[in-house]
């Protein structure tokens, strides 16, 4: 039973195309996928690819012909096997299009004596029946839910259903060029799930007014995902220390004392400790993947940065393994291009842990909500001068309290608070970054 | 016989096998169809169709009995007949069965009278009569009531009976124990309440209608408690005394013992698919764990090449348009068509007894189980114009929706016309559609359909009318 192969909308805009060369020739064996002919559409060059396996029947179409979407060009079928529809080798049937379109003239090597009538049938059949078969309408002998040469339909429109254009429009999915396994090469939900990540180009918007609109949109839209999938499937739980930062403020004043070419704040300060930290923590240095935990052996931190249209944690890679300096340099660079919405996606995903700093808006403390699949985030509270007792006697300090969210189906409760103890050790005794 | 080669062979000729037998003629090919009894199977003669008449019967009883009077109707003393009723049941069903005589006809089908045995992967032998096959043989068999025996509940058409017996008696029995509450057995409890019966409905589950939505077993649980049905759910049957003219039945409800006697006891749990003695074993066709054919999920051919099997022998749900949708599409696979997977997870499931239950799709337990995230729109009919109008306020309209997308992964009603109303949701649910497309549709006002639009909004928060 042969199948039709058909121009197919190469792009949104293409009526028709020229077909430059035929890759494949009459006789020869195909497989799903194979390019049977480069074709010149509106924009460029593209590539027919066969949609059927078995062998090259027919070629209905020489090569330089130009032809409308949705015409026939080619059959393929079996070795020796008749083109349904009683057409001879050398003819093709005339394109299907919607019966209230005018036929487009083709090529008069084209023309079919006796089968052209362009309105036959507003259905691509897949095949016709046996040639015992009734002749009928054509609609009665196209099976349900009948393989499709495509998701654009011959008038342009793209084929595909509300729920999968919903998820593809919350993922940034481009649906053009889809193959639908749906009714008449619908996209279902099935086709966009199984999208790869490689076809989603529109997640952040390159810089340029052009595409100012898309990013606020999809990145509100994803941080209302992932605040909600925060708030409700994880099972989050709290822990609170408070660091005395005397140390810290002395080492750090002498360190900008000593070398006036680079600065670095607190903040830089706790990403250092918290990856030196991290690196004896494995548990907490890790993503909750549903069937498994993995615990990471690198430590890559986001840092969380505010923008104007939001958030987003850029990432410190290895930062277990740089000095202070670099982390101070990288973070400065990375949230300058963060506000500039210069950030390639690479660069703010796939951390293993986060850490978010109020402290610079004067607050005290706070919690922070888990980047899934990470399993904790770090909230940083600003550095104050408080009364404490220090041993036995009432002494002002510099204090900074830390919170860690924990998602709990990684960390236990002993988990995260040896985490932080040995987070809090390493904040009042810098040179235990040394050590 | 004269004509005993055709390109297609089916065995069976109910609701899978006939609409087959007409969409492979469609296509082209001859057809010969193999029935032992009358044409439309179960569904026509003794399933389907004629328990909708006995129901439409005690429907009319009841409404006559609780409303007339409020509707402005003074009637006598309402008496029933069951005999009455039951012959006219048949007339329905016979009517139902020459249509299918006349389809076959009017698609050149060739009906075989006789039992079909497969005697290799293309000859059927009837009696004495070879038929051989050119393209396909597609087994129809369907399946028939079966009892307990391993509790001493072996149908014995007297005292235990199944819908086979039930649906040709003439007078209803004084007590009656129905086994099994699924649609069957629930069908049956309202019709033979309606016709004065007293009946008690036992189900082994924890509710009745177990694979309905738990809010939809609530509310025909209730409906039924009230109209006077003793129903018992979460109910084991250990034992079962049987004599010619009445049953008692020794059950354990929550760990203590309880005993029903009843005139008749109408076993209503499963049914058998019928799968014996058609040559399966000879030809190698294969059987799945739970006794059904193992065929294909997208083609729908068993084990054997050329072989194919579709509706109840084919597999869970047993239900009629499920079978037919499958005959449809082995008639296009044979034909030579590519077809896609039939999507199980679309096939709706009704009960009609009063209100009916209709469904698609997943149930509340179900979705979360799953770990879905969902949230749930409701609306009732007592909020219905047309409902109250009429006097139908019982049951609800209940849509599953998907958090994130909208998607409906479940859709549950309950009302008079539930399986009427499903449609809508079916073809939302196939054709992928969110609560926002089912909001776009404008429902006709008033109507009970507008529940639907409303538990629709519900789902998203926002019902208009509740």
């Amino acid at each position: 039973m042969a199948t039709k192969v058909v121009m197919e909308a190469l792009s949104p805009t293409m009526e028709e195309g020229r077909l430059v060369e035929w890759k494949k020739n009459t006789g020869d064996a195909i497989a799903v996928g194979d390019v049977l002919a480069d074709v010149e559409t509106d924009k460029a060059v593209m590539e027919l690819v066969a949609r059927a396996a078995g062998t090259l029947i027919n070629q209905a179409v020489p090569a330089g012909a130009t032809v409308p979407v949705a015409a026939v060009v080619a059959w393929i079928g079996a070795v020796g096997e008749a083109i349904p529809g009683g057409g001879t080798p050398a003819a093709a049937p005339a394109p299907e299009r919607r019966a209230d379109r005018p036929p487009v003239v083709i090529e008069a090597t084209l023309g079919v004596p006796g089968v052209a009538s362009p309105g036959a049938t507003a259905r691509i059949a897949a095949t016709a029946g046996s040639p015992a078969a009734p002749v009928g309408p054509a609609a009665t002998d196209a099976p349900r839910g009948d393989p499709a040469v495509g998701a654009v339909s011959p008038d342009g429109r793209m084929k595909a259903s509300p729920l999968a254009r919903r998820i593809a429009a919350d993922k940034g999915l481009d649906l053009a060029g889809v193959a639908g396994s749906g009714p008449e090469g619908r996209i279902i939900k099935r086709d966009v799930e199984q999208m790869s990540v490689a076809l989603a180009p529109r997640t952040i918007a390159p810089s340029g007014e052009a595409f100012s609109d898309v990013p606020v949109s999809q990145m509100r839209k994803t941080i209302a995902k992932r605040l909600v999938q925060s708030i409700g499937p994880i099972p989050t739980y709290y822990l609170t220390a408070e660091a005395d930062m005397e140390r810290a403020h002395e080492a750090r004043e002498a360190l900008l004392a000593r070398d006036d070419t680079s600065k670095f704040s607190f903040n830089d300060f706790v990403i250092r400790a918290a990856a030196a930290a991290l690196r004896l923590h494995p548990w907490v240095n890790a993503w909750w993947l549903d069937d498994r935990v993995r615990q990471w052996h690198d430590v890559h931190i986001g840092v969380a940065v505010a923008i104007d249209e939001g958030l987003i944690t850029p990432i410190v890679r290895h930062a277990d393994q740089k000095t202070l300096r670099e982390i101070a340099a990288e973070v400065r660079e990375l949230a300058g291009r963060a506000r500039e919405k210069k950030l390639k996606p690479e660069e703010y995903t796939g951390a293993t842990f986060s850490i978010s700093n109020l402290g610079m808006f004067g607050i005290e403390e706070f919690t922070a909500i888990i980047n899934p699949p990470e399993a904790a985030i770090l909230a940083v509270g600003r550095i104050g001068q408080k009364a404490v007792v220090v041993d036995g006697t009432v002494a002002v300090r510099r204090r900074m309290r830390i919170t860690m969210s924990c998602d709990h189906r990684v960390i236990d409760g002993a988990t995260g608070a040896a985490f932080l103890k040995t987070l809090v050790g390493m904040l009042e005794n810098p040179l235990a970054l040394v050590w | 016989m004269a004509n005993s080669s055709f390109d297609v062979i089916i065995i069976g000729g109910g609701p899978a096998g006939y609409p087959c037998a007409i969409r492979a003629s469609q296509l082209g090919l001859t057809v010969g169809l193999v029935e032992r009894d009358k044409m439309g199977g179960v569904c026509v003669n003794i399933g389907c169709i004629p328990t909708k008449a006995l129901l439409y019967s005690a429907f009319t009883a009841n409404m006559i009995r609780k409303q007339a009077k409020d509707l402005g109707i003074e009637v006598g003393e309402v008496k029933v007949d069951y005999g009455v009723a039951m012959r006219r049941s048949r007339k329905v069903a016979d009517q139902n069965s020459k249509g299918a005589d006349f389809l076959m006809k009017k698609n050149k089908v060739t009906v075989i009278k006789g039992t079909g045995v497969l005697t290799s992967a293309t000859t059927v032998q009837v009696g004495s009569d070879t038929l051989t096959a050119t393209k396909g043989v597609v087994l129809a068999t369907g399946s028939r009531t079966k009892g307990i025996p391993q509790v001493g509940l072996e149908i014995n058409k007297t005292s235990v009976i199944s819908s086979d017996e039930a649906l040709f008696l003439e007078q209803v029995p004084k007590t009656l124990a129905i086994v099994g509450a699924g649609a069957v057995g629930s069908e049956f409890a309202d019709i033979f309440h309606a016709f004065g019966s007293q009946v008690t409905l036992i189900e082994a589950l924890p509710r009745i209608l177990p694979v309905e939505d738990a809010d939809s077993s609530d509310v025909i649980a209730k409906s039924f408690k009230k109209r006077g049905i003793n129903v018992l759910a979460g109910v084991k049957v250990v034992k079962a005394e049987v004599t010619d003219n009445s049953v008692t039945l020794q059950l354990e409800v929550a760990g203590k013992a309880q005993s029903v006697t009843a005139d008749k006891v109408l076993m209503a749990a499963g049914r058998a698919v019928n799968t014996e003695n058609i040559g399966l074993e000879k030809v190698g066709v294969k059987l799945t764990d739970r006794g059904f054919i193992q065929v294909d999920p997208t083609t729908l051919q068993t084990t054997v090449k050329g072989v194919y099997a579709v509706g109840d022998v084919a597999g869970p749900p047993m239900l009629a348009h499920k079978g037919t949708r499958e005959g449809e599409h082995v008639a296009e696979v044979i034909a030579g068509h590519t077809v896609k997977a039939i999507d199980y997870t679309n096939v709706p499931s009704v009960t009609y007894c009063h209100p009916e239950v209709a469904s698609v799709g997943l149930t509340e337990e179900q979705a979360t189980a799953k770990g879905i995230d969902f949230q749930v729109g409701r609306f009732p009919f007592s909020a219905n114009g047309r409902a109250r109008a009429t006097d139908e306020t019982e049951g609800f309209v209940k849509i599953i929706r998907g958090k994130q997308y909208g998607e409906i992964i479940g859709a549950h009603i309950v009302s008079g016309h539930a399986s009427e109303m499903i449609g809508e949701l079916v073809m939302a649910r196939t054709n992928e559609y969110t609560v926002e497309e089912i909001d776009l549709a404008i429902h006709a006002h008033p109507t009970l359909s507008e529940a639907i639009g409303q538990a629709a909004l519900d789902s998203m928060g926002r019902a208009i009318d509740m």
